[in-house]
């Protein structure tokens, strides 16, 4: 097991090393880093076979001390439980889909190497994150899968708006960590470990210091404050609201990366923290109704924002963070399980979406607009159909996918409403109606895009056909899971016991007790399939389905009558509530002006004073000073007499 | 001495007597083979030290024995930095071939006397009688100043040779001297028996400048013979038990004190005439390490003599050097511990501000590493004056990480180097990188590790260095280090600068054999995965002194 979780891990390092610091031919890089990452995911698959099947006992070993310095140790460690295993089968397969479709969206790049080296590294330290079993290689894990969404959203650095966009990501995930880090000092300060196992086992056991001290005077919740802080890191890496403003621009990076990084895997790593975290969240409920709060946020005024796009990668963007927000509520609800099964299925039907947008993308020669599409339908077919199946996925229609993790979602904040959660009651309907919303947008977007007039020009039009297999493939690949995982695997993760040992929830949080039926598996998902139909999600995803059908099929004059009317309101969410333009006047903006002050009165006058000055003294007096080195034998001789003399006369005489 | 029960103990010698007589065999063969055979001197060198790491490591001590009639020690210490010392030569020989073939002085004079030098500094690392030392540092020396000359159409190297010799002697002498005043108070040149005396002196003066202060503070003789009485430790031997007899056979309290003060000038007087010799012997080693202000051959030896020698002299020689550190001040002069001490300090502090100041305006890469080993040198006594087992770990991790270090630096010099051209300027390095990407990465690990930057194993041997000064107590020494650490690493990163961030000069193709290659490779990788994993190297230390 400890050999096969190396291989898994350092497979991709491995290539990204090849593919990225030697020079090796494109058809090289590729082959090397998909079969790395292929390796990888066969071995995920025979590790989570082992572990859910096999019986095969929790993994928890630590491989490699780095570094011993009083108690607090440095180490590479793996715990590999059921909650790990499902992530590593979903970030590799995951992985190895973008990898095969970027052979065909990267193709004519001249960066084509690096980008496989990135996204092998990728790949590497998001297995670092989800396999760790203790919070520094965590907290490795997590910078470094932050630094190589960096590296890729900034992928076409001569583009402005990419420098601008990877900035903006790396600035607005440095305050998450900085929550994050600190969240890891409290830890280490209230349990003095870093070790999961040993954290956990503490807290379960009430065996720490209950209150902290921050400002003298007060005293708080140990661990409210360990949650908030860690929570805060979650909200910087998963797009949380009031830190989501990075991921729409990060659509700047290529297709590929929107769809493994931004949608499927990396923007997930909040929500699998905070469920690993599941015994330390779910002993404080105030940190759990923040989280709750947040997500609902989310939720529901990031997908408003999705109606208004044009873009068709926003839209795809502005749906995943109301769909994080969803998995964030789960979390807050206590349904931690819900949350990652949320992501799992998620993590398949956004990356197909992605990829689906990235298709329509190639076959468009790079023209993003919707407004420039229409009528795809026919161009397009494959694109088409699997587009459909992502769309009903997202939208939660009955016995897709999204459905089942979705009213999983719904059920556990009506269960938290009932439990009278503080916040429940905002999280509950937020999420209700953000079902229209996602409706709404998701076939905003398909009709645009692949229905009603063909608004393209000329020459477009007539390049227009089907994208290569390498790109269509993985979409194939990735309708299948997006159709079927979910009422495959329902039934273990929510009401089975797929998660025990892994995730914790205390028995009053537990939305899904009641439901464990004796039943069989098929007749529990039928009737829960037919339960569904008539709960109110149903009819308002058919209810939003129909708003998009009539606004863009029957009457596609309308949505340009309405904006006329309610101009005010648009304007806001074309602004995006205006946090950008806040964060650039406030934050960017006084940053800089604060910045000025200080170059001017520190960098200019202290630092170029006094250190510029000291440097200039030291190569000053090192110059003279070399001149003592004449070269001269008898003044070489004569400065060792002078040595003898001050040491004899500095020890022994005096 | 009894000579009669002479005890030879050959065996803890057979990795010494080993080398001496396949130097010796080489010498004649190499005389006798044609010209286009010499590469087998080259082998049969290399094959040599191969043998001697494999009788060192098969012949490993498990506690301290004496041979030679106590003349010699074989410890694990001992045996560790032996085996450095061979592998540090080893990768120097691989290096220097080449260079040497290209200037036509491959000869098979430079590897015997390589050898030679590799005999003397095994017989230092393993000195248990001043004597030893001595003849160990001598065979050292004499091999060294050879190498340098034998370049004999360079005149820098002629000059850098002199001058070696010439300082050499000076240091020598002193050496000498010191060693001499030792003998003369002590009568003994065996380090154990010399330790045990220069303790009894040790106590004894402790005491009798306790007793001085007492006589000199009560006037009454009466009372001060019973403070006398006080200060006097039961079971004390030397001039403290002289002192206790005079007192139990007292009758006349005066006359006692009378007596008394003549033990007690003796006492002052030999300890003084230690003192004496500690700093002459001092010297000796600073002279060897290249401790300031006893460093002023490192510069012009380093820059005047042949890259492949001065890659020959940085490496192995320090490590032989610290073992002589070892041997004279911890096995033979414990006792005066509190002394050496602040010299060390002095010493220490003077050599990390000028190495590490004056390197920052050299222009020649070979010059700038002189101060850099200075520097480094300065870090190096750092661990052993703090007088602990961990600190001699620590700064036996360290030497043997500057050894390692030194080598690739070097090593690239001279793989940056070709017939005509010394590859000695810092320009030299210039756009290395857009040259060859390989190299340019392997220098800058070396120079990374240099500048003491994680994850490098420089950074380790720094930080255990500072580890155990702060451990001691000496806060403020740890931040004087720290200071001069940090204006040290601004020549390293300009090297880095100059390979990554300029335009290269010199698009002349790099070549090197291939064993040169992978050894060079290996020795840069070797510091940056000692680094990953630096418990392995550091454990080694800590075994070889006994500490667990």
């Amino acid at each position: 097991m400890q050999n096969v979780a190396l291989i898994i891990v350092l497979a991709p390092l491995v290539g990204a090393i090849i593919a990225g610091l030697f020079p090796v031919s494109r058809r090289f890089a590729h082959r090397v880093t998909i079969s790395a990452v292929g390796l990888s995911f066969f071995l995920s698959l025979y590790v989570f076979y082992q572990i859910v099947f096999g019986g095969h006992e929790i993994f928890n070993e630590t491989l490699y001390t780095w570094l011993v310095a009083g108690n607090i140790s440095l180490e590479i460690g793996f715990m590999i439980d059921s909650l790990t295993a499902l992530m590593m089968v979903v970030v590799t397969f995951v992985s190895w889909m973008v990898h095969i479709y970027t052979i065909g969206y990267m193709r004519d790049d001249p960066g084509y190497q690096r980008f496989f080296s990135y996204i092998n590294l990728f790949t590497f330290s998001m297995l670092m994150l989800v396999m760790s079993n203790n919070f520094v290689q965590l907290f490795f894990g997590w910078e470094a899968v932050g630094l190589v969404s960096y590296l890729l959203i900034g992928f076409w650095y001569t583009r402005e708006t990419a420098i601008y966009a990877n900035l903006k990501a790396f600035l607005v995930n440095r305050v998450g960590d900085f929550g994050f880090i600190l969240g890891i000092a409290a830890v280490l300060m209230t349990f003095n470990s870093l070790s999961y196992t040993e954290v956990f086992g503490l807290a379960q056991a009430g065996n720490y210091e209950q209150t902290i001290s921050i400002f003298s005077g007060t005293e708080w919740s140990a661990m409210t404050v360990i949650c908030i802080l860690l929570f805060i890191g979650a909200m910087g890496k998963s797009a949380q609201f009031p830190l989501h403003v990075w991921l729409p621009d990060s659509m700047e990076g290529p297709t590929p990366i929107s769809a493994l990084i931004h949608a499927a895997t990396m923007v997930t790593a909040g929500i699998f923290m905070v469920a690993r975290m599941s015994p330390l969240f779910e002993l404080s409920e105030t940190a759990l109704s923040f989280v709750l709060v947040i997500g609902a946020i989310t939720a529901f005024f990031m997908g408003i924002l999705a109606i208004v796009q044009n873009d068709i990668k926003r839209v795809v963007a502005y749906s995943t963070l109301s769909q994080l927000g969803y998995m964030t509520v789960a979390l807050g609800a206590s349904a931690y399980a819900a949350g990652i099964f949320h992501l799992m299925t998620h993590a398949f039907f956004k990356a197909l979406l992605f990829l689906g947008a990235g298709s329509v993308i190639i076959a468009m020669h790079h023209e993003q607009d919707m407004r420039k599409m229409g009528g795809l339908k026919k161009y397009l077919p494959i694109t088409y159909w699997t587009m459909l199946i992502g769309s009903l996925a997202l939208i939660g229609f009955p016995g897709f996918a999204g459905f089942f993790s979705k009213d999983a979602i719904i059920e556990a904040a009506h269960h938290a409403y009932e439990a009278e959660r503080a916040g429940a009651f905002f999280a509950y309907y937020a999420v209700l109606l953000g079902v229209f919303i996602t409706a709404l947008y998701t076939f905003r977007m398909f009709f645009l895009t692949f229905h009603g007039k063909e608004r393209m020009d000329e020459h477009t039009r007539e390049h227009l056909h089907e994208t290569p297999s390498v790109v269509t493939g993985p979409l194939i690949a990735l309708a299948i899971p997006s159709i079927f995982i979910g009422m495959f695997t329902i039934s273990p993760l929510l009401f089975g016991h797929y998660f025990d040992g892994a995730i914790f929830v205390e028995a009053a949080h537990n939305a899904f007790a009641g439901h464990e039926s004796h039943s069989s598996v098929a007749w529990m998902i039928i009737s829960f399939i037919g339960h569904g139909l008539l709960q109110p999600p149903f009819w308002l995803a058919l209810f939003g389905f129909g708003t998009a059908y009539y606004f863009y099929m029957i009457r596609p004059d309308l949505p340009g009558e309405i904006v006329k009317n309610i101009e005010v309101p648009y304007k806001i969410l074309l602004d995006k509530y205006g946090f950008d333009r806040f964060n650039d006047w406030f934050f960017a903006g006084g940053a800089r002006r604060v910045g000025d002050k200080f170059w001017k009165m520190g960098d200019i006058k202290t630092i170029d004073g006094l250190i510029n000055g000291t440097a200039n003294t030291i190569g000053w007096f090192s110059s003279v000073a070399r001149n003592v080195q004449t070269g001269m034998l008898y003044h070489y001789a004569f400065a060792m007499i002078i040595g003898l003399a001050v040491l004899l006369g500095t020890f022994v005489i005096l | 001495m009894e000579i009669a029960t002479l005890n030879l103990n050959m065996l803890g010698l057979l990795p010494e007597i080993v080398l001496l007589t396949m130097a010796c065999l080489i010498l004649v063969i190499d005389a006798y083979l044609p010209k286009h055979q010499r590469y087998l001197t080259y082998q049969l060198t290399q094959g040599t030290l191969i043998g001697t790491a494999l009788l060192i490591f098969a012949s490993f001590p498990e506690q301290r024995v004496l041979a030679m009639n106590d003349m010699f020690i074989s410890d694990p210490m001992g045996a560790v930095l032996k085996l450095f010392i061979v592998l540090m030569v080893f990768f120097a020989f691989i290096y220097s071939r080449e260079y040497l073939r290209d200037r036509n002085i491959l000869k098979g004079e430079y590897f015997v006397l390589g050898l030679f030098a590799v005999l003397g500094m095994m017989i230092m690392v393993s000195a248990h009688s001043l004597l030893t030392v001595y003849l160990g540092l001598e065979l050292l020396s004499l091999s060294l100043y050879t190498m340098i000359a034998m370049h004999h159409k360079s005149q820098t190297a002629s000059e850098a040779a002199m001058k070696y010799f010439v300082l050499g002697a000076i240091a020598s002498g002193m050496l000498l001297y010191g060693m001499s005043m030792l003998y003369g108070v002590t009568g003994t040149l065996d380090l154990t028996r010399l330790a045990q005396t220069i303790n009894q002196i040790a106590n004894d003066h402790t005491v009798s400048v306790a007793i001085l202060e007492k006589i000199s503070e009560i006037k009454n003789d009466n009372i001060a013979v019973i403070a006398i009485g006080q200060q006097i430790t039961e079971n004390a031997g030397g001039a403290t038990a002289a002192i206790a007899q005079i007192l139990s056979e007292n009758t006349d309290n005066t006359a006692a004190i009378a007596a008394i003060k003549p033990i007690i000038d003796q006492t002052m007087q030999s300890y003084t005439i230690l003192l004496f010799g500690l700093v002459f012997v001092i010297i000796g080693v600073a002279f060897k390490l290249g401790a300031v202000p006893f460093h002023v051959w490192i510069p012009d030896v380093y820059q005047g003599a042949p890259t492949a020698v001065t890659l020959f002299i940085a490496s192995a020689p320090k490590i032989a050097a610290f073992a002589m550190l070892m041997r004279l001040l911890v096995d033979g002069l414990q006792g005066l511990q509190v002394d050496w001490q602040n010299i060390l300090i002095l010493l220490s502090i003077l050599s990390m501000a000028t190495g590490n100041i004056i390197a920052i305006a050299q222009t020649n890469i070979k010059r700038m590493l002189a101060y850099s080993t200075i520097a480094h040198v300065g870090y190096l006594m750092l661990g052993v004056l703090t007088g602990t087992q961990e600190g001699y770990a620590a700064s036996m991790f360290y030497v043997v990480v500057y050894a390692l270090m030194t080598l690739g630096a070097f090593g690239m010099i001279i793989l940056l180097s070709r017939a005509g051209f010394e590859a000695d300027q810092l320009d030299d390095f210039k756009g290395l990188n857009e040259r060859n990407s390989w190299y340019a990465a392997l220098m800058l690990i070396v120079m990374l590790s240099m500048a003491g930057m994680p994850p490098m194993i420089g950074f380790w041997a720094k930080w255990s260095v500072l580890a155990q000064v702060i451990d001691a107590g000496f806060i403020w020494l740890a931040i004087v280090a720290v200071m001069f650490a940090i204006i040290g690493a601004f020549y390293y990163l300009r090297i880095i600068k100059l390979m990554y961030f300029e335009k290269a000069e010199d698009k002349t193709p790099i070549e090197a054999n291939i064993d040169m290659r992978i050894a060079l490779s290996a020795n840069a990788l070797i510091i940056l995965l000692l680094g990953i994993m630096p418990q392995t190297l550091m454990v080694v230390c800590l075994g070889a002194l006994g500490v667990s």
